[in-house]
């Protein structure tokens, strides 16, 4: 395992820039490509650290061209430019400092991170924020599924920060999330918030539905269509704003409570001009 | 021809009485002899404890349960890789490790031989391919029988003798090594959703008690002379209040002990000496248990310790683990293996701020040292069920260190911390003590002769731990000791060195033991049994027996028996 490493002691300010020496045709593991870990090298040290390009070693340096830019950066930077859905696991573990990816990036994206930012402009894959427990990812395109999960078989999902997705996202996005915020501001799958404890999910498009199965706590909102409500949520209340992250969402939302069959006392926010099909509901709230 | 001198280490061999004498082992093609060449490998002991090769009595390391164990829990695989080396394979962790990753384990901790105690009869050829596949050890397995239709039926009709007949037959059908007994009635009772309460609750459909089905089992053993006596899991395992079925269930073969030999094994005793009438007033039963057994010598138990982790619990026992994910919430699987017997598994975790949980590994060392004689009481953790086999080491120093029971139990839930009989227990396990409850009590209780000892003829399964009781009382320096018994200076397979200061040396594959009884009483093949076969089980009586060869190394051991 890797050492975490106290981003409290020390600053450092310096910019490593990375770009794909070819196109990557097998995956990569990434673990090594995180602030946590170039902190304290140098560009050659850098150049040394061992990845796997499927089952082949290979070092850093010949995958990526390194450039060090000591100067350029208020925070300590990863700036990856091109291509590099087929690396996963970037920013691994990471407890400060940046990451930029100008392109798109592979699977785990930031999995078990608990400071700093990572930023693409591309899209992602899944299972990004995965386990996170704190900081930010902003994801300029889409995602795939299980954003902020836990890991297979796993009870421990998303434990904190913050992931902003600009654009689709897969399913089963929030799955056992006990803290922190998703915000999707496209459309998401099926089972948005499954199994979610705790924590915020907002979805701005439509969803495809389930959303919240055996959720126990916490709060989901979908702003666009949904395509059902689960039968085991039962409506509520009508609120006029939902907030989310400190903003105010205009609604109006119906506002149901389940997983009921989970005996689950969360809460679903569904827009109630965008899904004119829940009106049925309205009767039980008189 | 192979020889090997071990030296000058501080022998513990109970078996034969040696009580950290200074001496030199000498072995000869993987057995230990009188004296080998001068030129013979030496192995320097000096300033070391020499013990012989660990035996485990009840270890869940291969079957249906821990396969099926393995595929639910996959973020128990990914916290405890272990990567391939020159010499072994990699493999993961933690409480379910795969096969080659719990040979190596059991093995840097000087252990050799481990009996898997549960395989459903129907499981039997998937068990033996993965005992197989199990290196570093030796090894058996236990087939369940306490729910098996026939058993049940000649035990209804009073047939005695059939019974041995068929349970020989079974033995060698599944290349079994004893008769385990889980929840007796109770499990065949599942099958329609229900349980049994105590040892007289009738079973349904066959109209017989719990209590008739271990005398039944009880007395066949001995017809057999199997090496093992029965190795019973109670039924109302896990339930509060319990203690009371424990001890009903050694009172019930008290008339069949034959001289002083034990007649019955209870495993795992700690999930069955609770007192108490709910979780909340919880109590331990230890005191009611150890005075029973230290006044009859007709039992053995195991102590099935637990431990603080995150581990995963796996029984033939269906009803209870049904119970256990009704209180745990947790992810579960419940399984019927059709006619035979039931299974269940439910990841769990055992907390030290839970006053169950705390109680519960207080009841286990209280049981331990309360029971004078330590040949009665065997060290396991029943893993995974009460944590895995790798934290046998931290069990070991809390049998013999005060201490170190002291560290744990100030962290534990206050409650249970209150109600502990540990406090007012000085007791500590001298290291002799220790070999008895790790290897010699077990490998005498399992009836392995060349097992557990260091006297001439016995196999060269030796440990070796950096530890001098000259230099420093372990019990002070408990520390110490538990790191000593997590990595074996040495271990010995067979008269070689396997292992050298915790790390695999030569990677070897052990035997699996099974038990050939001959009876003069053949088994009794009738048309009956085949139509039986045909209509309720997927196999065919034909196939069901475990072919000659389709062991990878076994080693059957021949029996007379009475009948």
């Amino acid at each position: 395992m890797l050492p975490l490493q106290s981003p409290s002691k020390r600053r450092f300010k310096n910019l490593i820039a990375l770009t794909p020496k070819r196109v990557f045709k097998f995956p990569i593991e990434g673990k090594n490509i995180s602030p946590d870990i170039f902190a304290e090298k140098s560009a050659k040290e850098i150049a040394a650290l061992e990845m796997w390009e499927g089952n082949r070693k290979r070092f850093l340096g010949e995958l990526f061209d390194i450039k060090n830019d000591s100067s350029a950066s208020e925070e300590f930077t990863i700036k990856i430019e091109g291509d590099v859905s087929k690396v996963r696991n970037i920013g691994f573990r990471m407890s400060m400092g940046q990451i930029i990816v100008d392109g798109d990036v592979g699977m785990h994206l930031g999995e078990e991170m608990s400071g700093g930012a990572i930023t693409v402009s591309g899209n992602a894959g899944s299972w990004a924020g995965s386990q996170m427990k704190g900081g930010t990812i902003e994801i300029k395109g889409n995602a795939g599924n299980y954003i902020g999960a836990a890991y297979r078989g796993s009870t421990k999902g998303m434990n904190g920060g913050k992931v902003v997705i600009h654009g689709n996202a897969g399913h089963e996005v929030g799955c056992f999330m006990r803290k922190g915020l998703i915000k999707i501001l496209g459309n998401v799958g099926i089972f948005a918030g499954i199994h979610m404890n705790n924590g915020t999910i907002f979805v701005q498009g439509n969803s495809e539905g389930r959303a919240g199965a055996q959720m126990t706590n916490g709060k989901i909102v979908l702003a666009g269509h949904s395509e059902d409500v689960m039968p085991t949520f039962t409506v509520d209340d009508i609120k006029a704003k939902v907030k989310v992250d400190g903003e105010k969402i205009e609604g109006p939302f119906y506002r149901f409570i389940g997983d009921l069959a989970d005996k689950g006392k969360g809460k679903l926010f569904v827009s109630k001009p965008k899904n004119p099909y829940l009106s049925h509901y309205e009767k039980y709230l008189e | 021809m192979t020889e090997l001198i071990v030296k000058n280490g501080f022998v513990y061999d109970p078996l034969n009485r040696i009580n950290g004498e200074k001496m030199d082992i000498s072995i000869r093609d993987g057995k230990i002899v009188e004296s080998v060449k001068e030129n013979a490998k030496l192995v320097d002991a000096s300033g070391m404890v020499v013990m012989p090769g660990g035996v485990d009595i009840h270890s869940h390391i291969a079957g249906g349960e821990v396969d099926t164990a393995r595929l639910l829990r996959p973020e128990d695989h990914v916290k405890d890789v272990e990567v391939k080396t020159a010499l072994t394979r990699s493999g993961v962790g933690y409480s379910i490790p795969s096969t080659f990753t719990t040979g190596y384990r059991y093995s840097r901790m000087g252990y050799t031989t481990v009996m898997n105690p549960s395989m459903a009869p129907l499981h039997a050829r998937h068990t033996h391919e993965e005992l197989s596949d199990t290196p570093m050890i030796d090894k058996g397995s236990y087939p369940l029988l306490g729910d098996w239709w026939f058993s049940l039926e000649h035990i209804r009709d009073g047939l005695i003798e059939e019974n041995a007949a068929h349970i020989a037959w079974m033995l060698k059908a599944t290349r079994g090594y004893a008769i385990k007994i889980v929840n007796p009635g109770g499990l065949e009772a599942w099958g329609f959703g229900r349980n049994v309460h105590s040892i007289d609750d009738p079973v349904p459909n066959f109209g017989i008690t719990p209590r008739e089905i271990i005398r039944g089992l009880c007395k066949v053993n001995t017809m057999l002379n199997l090496p093992h006596t029965i190795h019973l899991h109670t039924n109302n395992l896990g339930q509060p209040g319990n203690y009371v079925t424990a001890l009903e269930s050694m009172k019930c073969v008290e008339d069949l002990a034959r001289e002083d030999r034990p007649v019955l094994h209870i495993t795992h005793i700690q999930f069955c000496a609770f007192k108490g009438a709910d979780w909340r007033n919880l109590k331990s039963g230890a005191e009611e248990i150890s005075n029973y057994v230290n006044n009859h010598s007709h039992v053995t138990l195991d102590m099935g310790q637990v431990v603080f982790s995150d581990t995963t619990t796996m029984t033939a026992d269906g009803p209870f683990q049904y119970g256990l994910y009704h209180l745990t919430g947790n992810k579960w699987v419940n399984h019927d293996v059709e006619t035979e017997t039931s299974g269940g598994i439910v990841p769990f975790r055992y907390k030290r701020s839970s006053a169950v949980h705390a109680t519960q590994w207080s009841i286990a060392l209280e049981i331990a040292l309360l029971i004078e004689d330590p040949w009665k009481i065997l060290m396991t953790t029943d893993h995974p069920n009460g944590g895995p086999f790798t934290s046998y080491p931290k069990v070991m120093v809390w049998l013999i260190s005060k201490g170190a029971r002291e560290k744990v139990l100030s962290k534990i839930n206050k409650r249970a911390r209150k109600k502990s009989l540990l406090p007012s227990i000085d007791r500590e396990l001298s290291l002799y003590e220790l070999a008895v409850v790790t290897r010699a009590g077990q490998a005498k209780a399992l009836g392995l002769k060349d097992k557990g000892h260091l006297g001439v003829g016995a196999d060269a399964d030796i440990a070796i731990y950096d530890i001098n009781p000259e230099r420093a009382d372990p019990a002070k320096k408990f520390v110490a000791a538990r790191k000593a018994f997590t990595s074996a200076a040495y271990t010995i397979k067979s008269g070689e060195i396997v292992v050298k200061d915790g790390e695999i040396v030569k990677p070897v594959f052990g035997k699996t033991y099974w038990v050939d009884v001959k009876t003069s009483m053949s088994h009794d093949v009738n048309d009956d049994i085949k139509r039986k076969f045909r209509e309720y089980w997927t196999v065919e009586y034909e196939n069901y027996p475990i072919r000659e060869g389709f062991l990878y190394a076994p080693a059957p051991i021949a029996v007379k028996a009475e009948v």
